[in-house]
């Protein structure tokens, strides 16, 4: 059951602002508190967002479990394979390779207190795009299918 | 009265080993610190992460994140198996 013109224009504001923010919590992970699993969680928020404004079949048109089980296998995948990726430079399991090389996310941090730089951490950052991503796919899934009974109480 | 008795007792066990915890050890003041002061001092230099939490949990403890992230996973698959079987077993559009 559609909710009322207010509510949809209004979810329809907050869900790319929703996903905004959980992706800049991913993204900052290593500089403020947050990381993977708490910006996934917030766009999971804006899943549940979308389907209480709308009905549960127009969003299961465009937000597929097909897709959301993609994202979370690319993710879990992804992140063991920045875990392996560090056998490729003799490193051992989980070794953080990309850190004060001066690459991507290579910039040496100073001891103490300093301006946050985003590109410093190494692997950390692909670590937490891939967790977020995951997390983002799994906690999705689980409310659709927590909110499937809407479907059958009619449209 | 056998069940208030057991109650009571049970309760008193508890207040008791909870008041003893908080006699020996001090709130705040650890008596062991080695592994927290390495990762305060050696953190920032090594993995170059400005946040500590993200530099233990996904680069000194990175085998726990490992496995949280396949428990997460796991348990996923068996929710969406759960509610697959509750919803009459029928072909869905993810099959």
């Amino acid at each position: 059951m559609r909710m009322s013109r207010i509510v949809r224009i209004g979810a329809d504001i907050l869900y790319p602002a929703i996903v905004i923010f959980g992706l800049y919590i991913v993204a900052h992970g290593h500089l403020t508190p947050g990381g993977g699993f708490q910006g996934g969680a917030v766009i999971a928020t804006g899943g549940a967002l979308v389907i209480v404004a709308y009905s549960y079949k127009e969003v299961t048109e465009w937000l597929t479990k097909k897709v959301l089980m993609g994202q979370e296998v690319i993710g879990l995948l992804g992140f063991i394979g920045a875990g392996l990726l560090a056998f490729a430079v003799g490193q051992v399991f989980f070794f953080n390779f990309l850190a004060n090389t001066g690459s991507l996310f290579g910039m040496p941090v100073p001891y103490g207190i300093n301006p946050g730089e985003l590109n410093t951490a190494g692997v950390i950052p692909v670590m937490n795009f891939a967790v977020g991503i995951e997390v983002w796919g799994g906690l999705t899934i689980v409310i659709l299918y927590m909110l499937s009974g809407l479907e059958k109480e009619g449209t | 009265m056998k069940k208030l008795l057991v109650v009571g007792v049970s309760l008193l066990i508890l207040a008791g080993f909870f008041g003893m915890m908080a006699m020996t050890f001090s709130f705040g003041s650890p008596m062991i610190t080695d592994m927290d002061d390495y990762f305060l001092r050696h953190g920032q230099e090594q993995t170059a992460s400005n946040n500590e939490c993200t530099a233990v949990v996904f680069d000194y403890r990175g085998f726990d994140t490992l496995g949280e992230s396949t428990v997460l996973f796991c348990a996923i698959i068996g929710a969406s198996l759960i509610f697959r079987k509750m919803q009459g077993g029928e072909e869905h559009e993810d099959e």
